[in-house]
């Protein structure tokens, strides 16, 4: 193999950054990585702006409001392949669980009734949240998906190093729902 | 004295399974010969010991010279059958399938008490489900914890009856059945009362261990700690039968 980089831009919309916990996790792993890949976005570097063309899109969590929506648009513009990462975007996990309310009953549940002191709804400078969560694969389309919560960094490894290389991994035996 | 054992009549068959020469009893299924020999067959709501349901087609095989598709778990066993477990046509049902039963129910996995000890998670894995390409449903069902030892969970139910029919058949009780249609079933203990009301059960646990799911659990499990043990059912259904 010779020595093929590729972009990467991440993203973390509706989750506990969990998944980016995970990506941590691959330990001295990242040293041979950095040597393949260009992080060019996401909360591990500095930039703003998602460049305009990106050979890897990787996004964690669930699309829960119009920011996550706008992120999620945006990736699937920009980037040749898209991976859905861990569940919380592979299947809405816990963000989805409000899904089984109306939305009004949970912003009264979580801004008013559970709230003592100055109980109130915020609006300004916070991103509308949406109806209905969604995974990732419900608002664009995903090329390949690696569930778990979050999926083990042996599973993220094997997904880039395969990807690197030039082949379609397949993560089923490293992982799943829940993992 | 023990009696003399009534001469027996069941035949013995011969048979295929995946190109592979097999004996079996002609009062067999598909599923126990496969069972026996070995050869994975996916099912939810088949369990040897209860009675025969076919109701989840997770068991769907291919007859050699049939169209349509049969169930291992309610199909007997027949002189010069030829039986494929695991072609491309039934691995894309048995996928649809699975995906269909976490699209139907509220299954959050990472915080679900039954997470890496669950048959609907683990057949999920073995399918090749990564994810569900239908809309969720995202329902709303209760959690019913009035009993003192165990609780139920509608929403990782996925309807297999492993309760109603345990309870029923090897316990005695028939504390469970099942109320409603299509996808609004549900299971609900005596005539829907909270099942810690109920004055049938008697907290065996039986229904517990059988269920497949996270659906029925002990209290005081916590996330991935409620592991079943289902190898009392062969012996107290042998038992039974005996009797
Ligand atoms: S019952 Fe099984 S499939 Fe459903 S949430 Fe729990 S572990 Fe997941
Ligand atoms: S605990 Fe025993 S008696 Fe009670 S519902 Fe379950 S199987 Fe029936
Ligand atoms: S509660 Fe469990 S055993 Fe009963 S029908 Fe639901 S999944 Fe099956």
């Amino acid at each position: 193999m010779g020595n093929p980089r590729i972009t990467v831009a991440t993203a973390w919309l509706d989750g506990c950054s969990g998944c980016h916990m995970s990506f941590l996790d691959m330990d001295e792993r990242l040293i041979e990585l950095a040597s393949h890949i260009d992080i060019v976005h996401g909360p591990l570097v500095d930039t703003k702006e998602l460049p305009a063309q990106v050979d890897l899109g990787i996004l964690e969590g669930s699309v829960s409001n119009d920011h996550d929506l706008a992120t999620a648009k945006a990736f699937r513009k920009h980037c040749k392949q898209l991976i859905s990462l861990g569940d919380c975007a592979v299947n809405g996990n816990v963000p989805a669980m409000r899904n089984a309310f109306k939305l009004d009953a949970v912003i009264e549940r979580a801004y008013r009734e559970n709230v003592d002191l100055n109980p109130q709804i915020p609006v300004d400078g916070v991103p509308r949240l949406r109806e209905v969560v969604l995974p990732l694969h419900g608002v664009v389309e995903v090329d390949l998906f690696v569930p778990g919560c979050p999926p083990p960094a042996d599973a993220i490894y094997y997904v880039l190093s395969e990807l690197i290389a030039g082949r379609t991994p397949d993560p089923n035996q490293l992982t799943r729902f829940g993992a | 004295m023990p009696l003399p054992t009534p001469q027996s009549s069941v035949r013995v068959v011969t048979m295929k399974v995946n190109g592979l020469d097999l004996s079996a009893r002609e009062d067999e299924t598909i599923i126990e010969v496969c069972r026996e020999n070995q050869i994975p067959i996916p099912s939810l709501c088949y369990l040897d010991g209860l009675s025969i349901l076919g109701g989840c087609r997770l068991c769907l095989v291919e007859l050699e010279g049939q169209n349509r598709l049969f169930a291992a778990c309610s199909t007997r066993v027949a002189e010069g059958m030829r039986v494929v477990t695991n072609s491309e046509r039934l691995r894309h049902y048995r996928r649809t399938i699975v995906e269909l039963l976490f699209a139907e129910r509220n299954h959050v996995c990472s915080v679900c008490v039954s997470n890496g000890h669950c048959e609907l998670q683990n057949l999920a894995q073995g399918c090749g489900v990564n994810h569900v390409r239908m809309p969720y449903r995202y329902p709303h069902y209760e959690v019913d914890s009035s009993h003192e030892m165990f609780r139920v969970d509608h929403n990782r139910c996925v309807l297999c009856t492993r309760c109603v029919r345990v309870c029923d058949e090897i316990e005695g009780a028939h504390t469970w059945d099942v109320m409603g249609r299509g996808s609004d079933c549900q299971v609900i203990t005596d005539l829907a009362r909270p099942w810690g009301d109920s004055n049938t059960c008697t907290s065996c646990g039986k229904c517990v261990q059988v269920c497949p799911t996270g659906a029925l659990v002990k209290q005081g499990t916590s996330a991935g700690e409620m592991v079943k043990d289902q190898s009392f059912l062969p012996i107290l259904a042998r038992r039974r039968h005996l009797r």
